[in-house]
């Protein structure tokens, strides 16, 4: 049985010089006096101005999930998923087509929704779970498993204000968490909050799975897309790129969509507004030679440059590069500011363009093909922007140590290590 | 947006919706246990960390009482109706008074205040602004006590009139209902409401029989000055406690049965309007 049928689904913004947000009652005034001369323009040059000012944030978009499946949705920054997930749990609605759902959707598009500061742990409990959509008998029969699940008995009379962040995003989660809706929607609730929060997650969204109902899981975090879901769909720019068993269609999403040149760019619109005031402006691989190129050498070193722009001061800001798998393996993480002397000293960025320029040593990686994310965060205080998938490079591993076997080497790094062979002479 | 009742087994379609939408109440009274709880948290929070607390529901009214009584009272001079006592009159005059300015302030600000829930879950939008109309009844029921505790000192007998009561509220909760709707659509599109609402407020008090009575309006004009469907609640709010009509004045079916027209008008139109806007609020809050 089908639980979600979406057909030709369609969602356009208005954008342009933001009229869409803060509208003003001065300016719709004047559009009014102005539309009957724009009309009768338009009547000589039709549609002139439209197209330009509307964008697709998704476009004839078909797909179907039978019941108790688990989808996983990928895709890049921009590429429509979030607004995909807006329109399945009935937040916005299509500019086009139409989706049929069988069964109550519960969203977990943000733990914490509704939270109120000044409430205390059991009244947010309530609170929170009446906006979720629970019913007032359905919320007590559950307190006493929530709080447990959260692990803040103690705290629960306290008004939420007063609690750690990890406090108020482990009630939150259980809040969620024990929301029995036949459709489950999450979008990157994982990417706050501890390893062991993450665990406690991932764990819940897999009983959820097997107690046969359905979700539908965003997440960037490739290795948890692979751990939990049996096939995935893949955005991009808002359209349907392909639908597959999610191994290969990870591996499509890792590997299609990016161009050879070993350089990133990134267009306004592939900016969120959250990001502000950070502006990523390109990432790039360069060899030896300072060349962008998309193939280096394994037996060379390389540079991996971020440049970006900051529209206003950013204090303890730190601009960082994942390095993963095509598989999603993470092989490492590092920060610019890593070095805490360098860290001491570039507290506060000032506005202004900035590149950030990180040298890998030869004689790490292994060959094949990597992807690289950024992360432009402050610690513990705001995560500017992130894309774990910015671009794809490839490894040579020409002249690699161990090359004269011509076999294919285990391993994401293929390190030139010292070997010593000690020989003991048998003494006859 | 087409949909349903949160029954588990049935297929909800959503498709974009063109024009006027049906209201959908049964939606609405789907999530009536939503509209609690916000009322709930709105009460709750309120109050909370003020060191008098629950006091400001009666401080406020008394305070207004005495600035009407000082203002309308001794420098003007008018007279309340019926021999009743002017600070007395003028109680049961700021009471549903403060009920709707209240209502009508929360309400048109309430899509705003609650723009973090309204992006992310789906529920009926017309949740918000009804919790927030509600959750000034509280403060209202604590000042009617305190006003029939006045009652008692300046002893000012209670008639059988009171049985009306709650038909009064219920129209003050309509009216307020029915000008909160518009305001707080209007608001996600215009962000100047948000500096309207404080000076109609302020306005609408000057043209409402709040510090004197609708009797000092020219008899010929007071029909059109009971279009303001606040001219209504509050002398039929005065006329449940205290027995006064407007002397000289129309008489006082005739007023209510204007503002009434006018408000339920105000609340059908309201209702359409909000639900026509709703779409595109959690696009555009």
């Amino acid at each position: 049985m089908l639980a979600i049928r979406a057909t030709h689904l369609g969602k356009q913004y208005r954008i342009g010089a933001a009229p869409q947000r803060y509208n003003t009652l001065r300016d719709s005034l004047g559009g009014m006096l102005k539309a009957p001369i724009r009309r009768i323009r338009q009547g000589f040059m039709p549609a002139a101005d439209d197209a330009q000012n509307i964008i697709w944030a998704l476009q004839d978009v078909s797909f179907d999930v039978e019941q108790g499946q688990v989808l996983g949705i990928i895709g890049r920054n921009g590429a429509g998923k979030s607004t995909l997930l807006k329109i399945l749990s009935r937040v916005t609605e299509p500019s086009a087509g139409e989706v049929q759902i069988r069964g109550r959707v519960g969203s977990l598009l943000e733990v914490g929704t509704g939270f109120h500061p000044e409430l205390t742990g059991r009244e947010n409990i309530y609170l929170n779970g009446a906006i979720l959509g629970m019913q007032r008998v359905e919320i007590e029969r559950k307190f006493d498993e929530i709080v447990d699940f959260s692990g803040v008995e103690k705290f629960i009379d306290t008004p939420v204000k007063r609690y750690s962040s990890g406090m108020y995003l482990r009630l939150a989660f259980a809040v969620a968490a024990h929301l029995e809706p036949e459709i489950l929607v999450v979008d990157e609730v994982l990417a706050v909050g501890d390893a062991e929060f993450q665990r406690k997650c991932l764990g819940k969204m897999s009983d959820v799975a097997q107690e046969g109902r359905t979700v539908l899981f965003v997440s960037h975090n490739m290795s948890a897309i692979l751990r939990l879901t049996d096939e995935a769909i893949v955005l991009d720019r808002g359209r349907l790129a392909m639908r597959a068993p999610t191994a290969e269609a990870v591996d499509y999403y890792m590997a299609s969509g990016f161009n050879k040149t070993g350089e990133r760019l990134w267009t306004p619109d592939e900016i969120p507004a959250s990001a502000q005031p950070f502006r990523p402006l390109a990432l790039r691989v360069r060899d030896t030679r300072n060349t962008v190129v998309d193939t280096i050498r394994s037996v060379e070193a390389f540079t991996i440059e971020i440049e970006y722009e900051l529209d206003a001061p950013i204090q303890g800001l730190r601009v960082g590069l994942y390095l993963m798998s095509m598989r999603g393996e993470h092989v490492f993480t590092s920060f610019d500011t890593d070095d805490p002397a360098k860290f001491e000293q570039l507290t506060l960025r000032e506005p202004g363009r900035y590149r950030s320029i990180c040298t890998i040593p030869a004689d790490l990686l292994n060959e094949g093909r990597y992807a690289l994310g950024i992360n432009a965060s402050a610690y513990r205080v705001k995560r500017f922007f992130q894309d774990e998938n910015a671009l794809v490079f490839t490894v040579d591993d020409t002249g690699a140590p161990g090359k004269h076997w011509p076999e294919q080497r285990m391993g994401l790094v293929r390190p030139r290590l010292d070997w010593e062979i000690e020989h003991e002479q048998k003494i006859p | 947006m087409t949909s349903s009742t949160s029954d588990p087994q049935q297929t909800i379609i959503l498709r974009p919706s063109r024009g006027w939408s049906a209201l959908n109440l049964r939606d609405l009274w789907a999530y009536r246990e939503l509209i609690y709880f916000l009322t709930w948290r709105d009460i709750i929070v309120r109050y909370k960390q003020t060191v008098l607390g629950a006091a400001w529901a009666v401080i406020n009214p008394l305070i207004n009482m005495v600035v009407l009584q000082v203002v309308f009272g001794n420098f003007a001079g008018m007279e309340a109706e019926g021999g009743v006592p002017g600070p007395l009159f003028r109680f049961a005059s700021v009471l549903p008074w403060g009920l709707f300015a209240g209502a009508l302030n929360a309400a048109g600000r309430s899509m705003l205040s609650n723009r973090s829930i309204l992006t992310k879950v789906y529920f009926p939008r017309l949740v918000i602004p009804i919790a927030s109309v509600f959750s000034g009844l509280v403060d209202f029921f604590i000042g009617l006590l305190v006003l029939i505790g006045m009652m008692f000192f300046w002893h000012q007998p209670l008639s059988w009139n009171i049985l009306a009561l709650p038909l009064v509220v219920l129209f003050a909760l309509v009216t307020a209902l029915g000008t909160g709707l518009w305001f707080s659509a209007l608001n996600v599109l215009y962000r100047d409401v948000g500096y309207v609402l404080p000076v109609l407020t302020q306005l609408l008090l000057f043209i409402s029989p709040v510090g004197y009575s609708t009797s000092q309006v020219a008899l010929k004009w007071q029909w059109l000055y009971a279009l303001n469907p606040i001219v209504g609640v509050i002398e039929s709010f005065r006329w449940a406690l205290l027995g006064t009509t407007p002397t000289p004045g129309l008489p006082l079916w005739q007023i209510v049965s204007i503002s009434a027209a006018v408000a339920v008008f105000l609340l059908i139109t309201g209702l359409f309007y909000f639900r026509r806007m709703e779409r595109s609020f959690a696009d555009m809050v």
